[in-house]
């Protein structure tokens, strides 16, 4: 039996009348999804996730749970990873299996016209996966050809050592992928009860959208998901951001050094997220106005392109930012980066910034509804992090009420230039470790 | 008094329902407009595509499209330098630009009603750039930045380079879109300028609108802030240098340390998709997929990773997307313990066993479906539809080429594939690459 708990009407922009409907479901077995119905085109995205993610690795199997999701694609019933394939490839449709983290991720975008025989396909793979041994030695030799790679890229090299150094033992301290010798040492049991561990329905949440009713999505779910087991493990505990302010060198022969810097960051249900937010914007957001893009970037032509980031994890915090540049300038990007960064803490923004700045993240909100992919993304990930739908109408309003004291007292409160840490990956000429 | 030739409005009108909401019409100064209609969001996606790219530059200073495409964010006579991008953010938007060899374009993806201001801005700095020498040399450094970052600090990007300027020896697809760092370096105010007078005109340029707007007010909008500008009367014609048959197999080797899964890269020669005649590209396109597309299923993917396991990845790639003759090529990265001739030598004898053999026409159904179903994802996303008709307009083709595209690709036979393949797949018209980290590897 449906019922259906929330219907709320979403206006996308105000000086527009188009608005979408986003309605929240419970199965008859207790999975709770969101809806939009979008009967424009022929055909749904549905996107599933699980709590828990690689974060579940047992001791000693590092990279099990990545190597499992990989092999969910890779034969499951009475198919082998060809048959299955085949038969995929025949429906027209994709499915995506992916760990990260702290999450298991599944989409699926499938045609009306197939979708019973679609989703009959995707339970078998979740439901009844078969970690084929030569399947686990194929994927396995891919993942290790990965860890590899991840030993010549300076991007990998500089979060690898960033990861390790802020996190330690804890899961995030090291890559979902796992070592070359702990994938090397995986067996198909190892498969298995990752699989247990990792694909159940203790914190599940759905979404769809496209040409599907509310109606049909509950006893849909119940098919598809209600044979996975009701409980899982537990996660990892918090970790506090562990590393201090310095540089760290690590050679390799490159032409142009990168750099991946960062302080403690955050929590997303954090009274000051928005301010902090709009801060990052200003700081080193997405556009081409950003103060580092700027002084870094547009000024001086030191770089391609400075991005920073704010990253509330469900288990810690982080404000970090990339910057690459030759390895004869990397060291003065450096030095203008942590300019920048001292200069907004202690000033914080301008009225002028501040208030361009919530004019486009109020402009730009909406255009992220521009797809049933995208607005299935959108809304999974909402429900991961505990809002509500009516988020979407209410979002620019919690921009809108951010001030420019809140900014600068936010500035001042989080942004630390002498506990920024950089890892540099290159040749930097003038830039040595710190200790 | 309206320039707009009126009776163009209805000339796309009676395509089939299939087909998305398109209309078009052209400017009296000889500028395209093409409109595509997806009211499901209040969102526009508004592009200026010229067709002019890396491939058409001057002997001697490549990268300048690319260098240009970046001057076009400075000052104009309206603008400051920024304020292109700030205005847009300001109003809620994101804006970008790219160029490839065939074109450079510009974007915007907005609120539907911010339609004229992004026109306003756009046909501003079609004629109106005021640069300065402090412009060349802050942006030149940034663009030596992202090619270094894309490139200089990427071995398999350096390898593609050698290869494709190995492949193409009189055309200048042979030279990276980005530039080669040493002319990059010599780029002056002049080269940008003699590129812009001459190539940034309406009759040059293709505007294409897609989301939530109506033609007509498209149409009048066009005509206000586009129509008003004269046409470049000494537009020269497109003629670009064309690649000569090649008649012997070329190979190289390049060498890495940075490098750490060996592979191998062969490209051949392949004709791209032209007007009226886009036959033997649709059958690439079965071609590419049947022998290197889905690692499961595909001759290369069965051959290389499950009968035996010589790779650990292989594919084969097509896109018929260019103005002049393009490439078909396979890369395999071989497993741990198979030397690079060893894969090689599979991956011949793969091909070879491919061409002797009868399609198997359940593949090729099923690769028909896929096909048609990939037709009705597109339509989810209309900055995709909108990058399909300003990259087909600046490449030679037409609005009803674009339109015919779908069933030519329903029409490719099994035998039009062999035909193809057999014609292609020639290691005479070859260039076949390998990337190694120390030349012991390369065995």
């Amino acid at each position: 039996m449906l019922r259906f708990v929330l219907t709320v009407c979403m206006t996308l922009a105000a000086s527009v009348a188009s608005a979408i409907e986003i309605k929240e479901v419970t199965s008859a077995g207790g999975i709770n999804a969101w809806v939009v119905e979008e009967p424009s085109i022929p055909f749904t995205a549905l996107e599933i996730r699980m709590r828990g993610g690689a974060s579940l690795d047992l001791p000693q199997k590092r990279g099990a749970v990545n190597l499992m999701m990989a092999l969910i694609e890779e034969g499951s019933g009475d198919m082998d990873a060809r048959a299955f394939q085949t038969k995929l490839d025949g429906l027209a449709a994709s499915f995506s299996f992916r760990a990260f983290d702290d999450t298991m991720s599944i989409s699926a975008r499938f045609l009306t016209e197939n979708q019973d025989e679609v989703l009959a396909l995707l339970r078998q793979a979740l439901t009844d996966p078969r970690f084929d041994q030569d399947a686990i030695d194929r994927v396995r030799a891919q993942v290790l050809s990965g860890i590899a790679g991840d030993e010549k890229s300076p991007n990998r090299i500089a979060s690898s050592y960033f990861d390790a150094a802020a996190f330690g033992d804890h899961p995030y301290g090291s890559s979902i992928d796992g070592t070359a010798d702990s994938v090397k040492g995986l067996t198909q049991a190892d498969m298995f009860e990752a699989y247990e561990n990792t694909l159940t329905r203790a914190e599940i949440y759905v979404s769809a959208v496209g040409n599907v009713t509310a109606e049909q999505i509950g006893p849909m779910l119940d098919t598809l998901l209600g044979d996975l087991p009701a409980d899982g493990p537990p996660p990892p505990p918090h970790v506090d951001f562990g590393l201090a302010g310095g540089v760290t060198v690590i050679p390799f022969e490159t032409p142009q050094s990168v750099a991946l810097f960062g302080h403690k960051g955050i929590t997303r249900d954090d009274d000051d997220f928005f301010a902090a937010y709009i801060l990052n914007e200003v700081l080193g957001g997405s556009g081409f106005e950003s103060r580092l893009m700027n002084e870094v970037r547009e000024k001086r032509g030191l770089t391609y392109g400075i991005r920073t980031y704010l990253i509330p994890k469900f288990h810690a915090e982080m404000w970090l930012g990339q910057v690459a540049s030759a390895n004869a300038t990397i060291g003065e990007a450096i030095a203008v980066t942590r300019d920048v960064w001292s200069d907004i803490a202690t000033n914080g923004v301008t009225q002028d910034e501040l208030d361009s700045i919530k004019t486009f993240l109020t402009g730009e909100y909406p255009l992220r509804f521009d797809g049933n992919a995208e607005i299935a993304e959108i809304m999974v990930g909402m429900q991961m992090i505990g809002l509500p739908t009516d988020y979407v109408i209410n979002r620019n309003d919690y921009i809108e009420a951010v001030t420019l004291a809140d900014v600068k007292r936010v500035a001042a409160e989080l942004l630390h230039p002498e506990d920024l840490h950089f890892v540099v990956v290159g040749q930097p000429e003038g830039v040595q470790s710190s200790n | 008094m309206r320039r707009l030739i009126a009776s163009a409005f209805a000339i796309f009108a009676a395509l089939p329902a299939l087909a998305e909401e398109v209309t078009s019409y052209t400017l009296d100064n000889g500028m395209d407009v093409v409109v595509i209609e997806d009211h499901r969001a209040p969102v526009v996606v508004h592009m200026v595509w010229y067709k002019i790219g890396s491939a058409d530059e001057p002997v001697g200073a490549s990268g300048v499209a690319h260098f240009l495409e970046h001057l076009l964010f400075k000052a104009t006579d309206q603008l400051e330098s920024g304020e292109f991008s700030a205005t847009v953010s300001a109003n809620g938007g994101s804006d970008n630009a790219f160029t490839g060899h065939d074109y450079t374009a510009y974007y915007q993806r907005i609120a539907a009603d911010r339609l004229p201001l992004m026109m306003q801005m756009e046909s501003n700095r079609m004629n109106n750039l005021m640069l300065t020498e402090d412009d060349i040399t802050t942006e030149r450094n940034v663009i030596l930045e992202e090619r270094n970052q894309r490139t200089e600090n990427s071995p398999g990007a350096l390898a593609r380079e050698q290869f494709v300027a190995a492949q193409y020896q009189n055309h200048r697809y042979g030279v990276p879109v980005i530039g080669w760092k040493h002319e990059m370096e010599t780029l002056s105010l002049q080269d940008a300028l003699d590129f812009y007078d001459l190539y940034y005109s309406p009759n040059n340029a293709i505007l294409v609108v897609a989301g939530d707007v109506q033609p007509d007010e498209v149409a009048a909008l066009a005509e206000q802030y586009y129509g008003v500008i004269p046409a470049e009367e000494n537009l020269p014609e497109r003629i670009r240098p064309q690649e000569p048959p090649q008649r012997a197999e070329r190979r190289i080797t390049y060498t890495d340390p940075r490098v750490s899964q060996p592979y191998l890269s062969r490209s051949y020669l392949a004709p791209e998709r032209d007007a009226g005649a886009q036959e033997e590209a649709a059958a690439l396109v079965y071609l590419a997929d049947l022998l290197g597309g889905s690692p499961f299923t595909s001759a290369l993917g069965k051959a290389l990773q499950f009968d035996t396991q010589t790779a650990v990845y292989s594919s084969a790639g097509y896109s018929g997307s260019k103005l002049d003759d393009g490439t078909f090529s396979i890369s395999v990265a071989p497993s741990e313990g198979v030397s690079l001739s060893e894969a090689e030598a599979a991956m011949d004898q793969a091909i070879a066993d491919f061409l002797a053999a009868d399609i198997d026409l359940a593949q090729m159904e099923s690769l028909r479906t896929q096909l048609r179903a990939s037709e009705i994802y597109a339509k989810d996303n209309v900055e995709g539809l909108a990058n399909r008709y300003g990259r087909a307009l600046t490449q030679g083709l037409t609005i009803k080429d674009v339109q015919d595209w779908p069933q030519v690709l329903q029409d490719v036979t099994a035998d039009d594939v062999l035909a193809v393949a057999k014609k292609v797949l020639n290691r005479n018209q070859a260039v076949t690459g390998w990337v190694v980290s120390a030349a012991e590897e390369a065995r």
